[in-house]
């Protein structure tokens, strides 16, 4: 069977979300579209396309004649207005997949560790910076005995960076650092995020640092290359840029890495470019693509467990 | 809190700020501590001193400092009486929660940095250091990429949230002085009153003393230079130079320019492991409208990949990159060798 998404949210994430969703899914299906804006491109194109739609937020999702059909709600609000929906929606018994940066439930990054938190009854998407490169992160620390410290920096065009992202940009750097840590597996992680205005705009790009100790080139590669074909199952626009570059950092001459003291050990580079779907933003926008497929895989994926457990 | 004295131009040095990008943010705090002290006793009015990416910029992407921040705002603060320490702030690089450990480490003057058309980041930073106390400034940085009229719309984004003063910044050190002019014009005729405007130049061009007086001369009433220029690219408006410029104009800034000039070439000078000045890779910065810290990140990609970090500079500025993306200087390095070998 399939089930039925409710998705909070009719800016760019919203609206890009629904369009993956209404293309094709064996597991979804559009429940609803809710906003705040009765104007909003998202509610108009939900309404085109016979979906049912709200503009009085979750209290009007709430009051709409399907909301008991409704297995999934999907937040692309801002971590704001998420902290307000989560406990509704909790008491209600939907399953939460949270794309804020809220980050209430655990962290779920698809090619590292979706079907750890299955039975948690919200998962947070991290951000769209942490979707690009927290694989990459993994995929270093998996070839590793250590991966003590994981650098991001994720570029992405001023015209795909909304107002949410602008107005807290360090609820993005913060929580990217976390998960880099947690699920990625860094001892310390930092994230940085830069926006730039070039016209025509830039695709998303991701560059990745890591110091690792044990463990050699070849194998980090070659755990590199598979995890990039892995997140290229659900977002086919990701590839690696560049050949990986690694760097040994000697013992003469140590880096200064904060939180962590004078350490040695190898540095590795990763270059990623994210090519966007352009089922609703351009394909520029990858970083839009990235957190959307992702979100959608991870849907998809509490669906296929209760189909089982259904049979 | 706005500049102590109105009858006076506000004399904001940055050797140690953006001067790290000079020296691969690499300064002992015994160092850090006798500049500061010079420049106190010379009559600087405020001394920046941060990573030169500002808080928290010790990283990969910008290198890693050999001290953290907060050791190095101690250190100058310990060893100034009436200058203020200013921190660097770029959203996106640095936390509002820094402002937090930084005051309380001896800062009391912040600059919050963000490209000249993305002001709408800088805003919950503004918030917090207002909050905090501190004098708070903001940066428009690559400002010769963006006209005069965009330039105002993105300052009142940053008046609107409260910064006491904006800076037109030259960070590709590509501007002449008719471009300052206009920039600095077009701020002071739009701004409040009450809100500064401030000037900050390179000498890619080797205009970095004379766009500096074309601020002042446009309404600027702060200004910054660096001992010896000690900075990115080729480096700041020398300060000495600078300060014995506006003697010559009689432009009041209380600052002694004999005393930091012995300091710039008995202690700033001899720090230097790879010259501050214009030659053929700094003048491409300038030439080209990049910005002046991918300079020695640039040269160590040319040196990693052999390929000239002109032919770096050149294709970095053709795909538009922005303050705080060295990671693309790799990036483009490694285009410029798959080319090569395609061609060959």
């Amino acid at each position: 069977m399939t089930f039925k998404v409710a998705i909070i949210g009719s800016g760019n994430i919203g609206t890009d979300l629904m369009m993956k969703i209404l293309k094709g899914s064996d597991e979804l299906e559009m429940g609803a579209m809710v906003g705040i804006d009765a104007a909003s491109d998202g509610l108009k194109r939900a309404a085109d396309l016979g979906v049912p739609s709200t503009h009085e937020g979750l209290d009007g999702l709430r009051a709409l004649p399907n909301y008991k059909d409704i297995s999934i709600v999907m937040d692309a609000t801002s971590a704001g207005a998420h902290m307000k929906h989560h406990p509704v929606l909790v008491a209600d018994g939907k399953q939460i997949i949270d794309l804020t940066p809220a980050a209430i439930g655990p962290f779920v990054v698809p090619s590292v560790n979706l079907n750890e938190n299955r039975g948690e009854s919200a998962l947070n998407m991290v951000t769209c910076g942490g979707q690009a490169t927290i694989p990459m992160v993994h995929a270093v620390r998996r070839a590793t005995d250590r991966l003590i410290y994981a650098e991001i920096v994720a570029s992405v065009s001023s015209l795909s960076a909304g107002p949410g992202t602008r107005a807290n940009i360090d609820e993005f750097t913060q929580t990217t650092s976390r998960a880099i840590e947690k699920v990625g597996g860094a001892e310390r992680g930092k994230a940085i995020i830069i926006l730039n205005p070039a016209d025509p705009p830039m695709l998303m790009r991701d560059s990745v640092f890591t110091l690792s100790q044990g463990g050699d080139e070849g194998a980090i590669r070659e755990s590199v290359l598979r995890m990039v074909q892995e997140v290229q199952r659900y977002v086919p626009g990701y590839r690696l840029k560049q050949d990986v570059q690694f760097e040994t950092i000697s013992d003469n001459a140590p880096l200064n890495v904060p939180g962590i003291g004078r350490v040695s050990g190898l540095k590795t580079s990763i270059f990623i470019e994210v090519e966007g779907n352009a089922d609703y933003f351009p394909s520029y926008a990858g970083n839009l693509d990235i957190m959307t497929s992702a979100a959608k895989a991870a849907a998809e994926n509490w669906a296929r467990a209760h189909n089982v457990e259904a049979a | 809190m706005a500049i102590p004295n109105k009858e006076k131009i506000y004399v904001q040095d940055v050797t140690m700020r953006d001067g790290m990008h000079a020296l691969r943010h690499q300064m002992s705090l015994d160092d850090v501590a006798t500049i500061a002290g010079a420049l106190d006793r010379a009559g600087v009015d405020a001394l920046e001193v941060t990573h030169g990416d500002g808080l928290s910029g010790s990283s990969f992407n910008y290198g890693f400092g050999s001290h953290s921040d907060l050791d190095w705002i101690g250190a100058a603060a310990e060893a100034v009486k009436t200058a203020r320490i200013t921190v660097l702030l770029v959203p996106g690089i640095g936390l509002a929660d820094d402002l937090k450990d930084a005051y309380g480490a001896g800062a009391r003057s912040v600059r919050i940095a963000t490209h000249c058309t993305e002001a709408d980041v800088s805003r919950q930073h503004i918030r917090v250091a207002r909050d905090l106390g501190y004098d708070t400034a903001c940066f428009l940085m690559m400002a010769h990429m963006t006209s005069p009229e965009a330039l105002v719309a993105q300052a009142l984004l940053m008046e609107s949230y409260g910064a006491e003063c904006v800076y037109v910044v030259d960070s590709a050190g590509a501007m002449l002085p008719a471009d300052v002019t206009a920039r600095v014009t077009a701020l002071r005729e739009n701004l409040k009153p009450e809100t500064e405007v401030g000037i900050h130049t390179h000498e890619n061009l080797h205009h970095g003393v004379a766009n500096a007086v074309a601020g002042i001369r446009s309404g600027a009433v702060r200004v910054d230079g660096s001992l010896a220029g000690l900075g990115a690219g080729a480096g700041n408006a020398p300060i000495e130079a600078m300060i014995a410029v506006f003697d010559r104009l009689g432009i009041e800034t209380g600052c002694d320019f004999a005393q930091l000039s012995a300091t710039a070439d008995d202690i700033v000078r001899p720090l230097m492991d790879r010259p501050v000045r214009v030659d053929r890779e700094s003048l491409m910065l300038g030439y080209a409208g990049v910005y002046s810290s991918f300079l020695r990140h640039a040269e160590k990609a040319a040196s990693d990949y052999d390929i000239p970090t002109s032919d770096i500079l050149v294709e970095l500025g053709k795909r538009k990159m922005i303050g705080g993306q060295e990671d693309m200087i790799v990036d483009v390095a490694l285009d410029l060798v798959t080319a090569r070998k395609a061609a060959s």
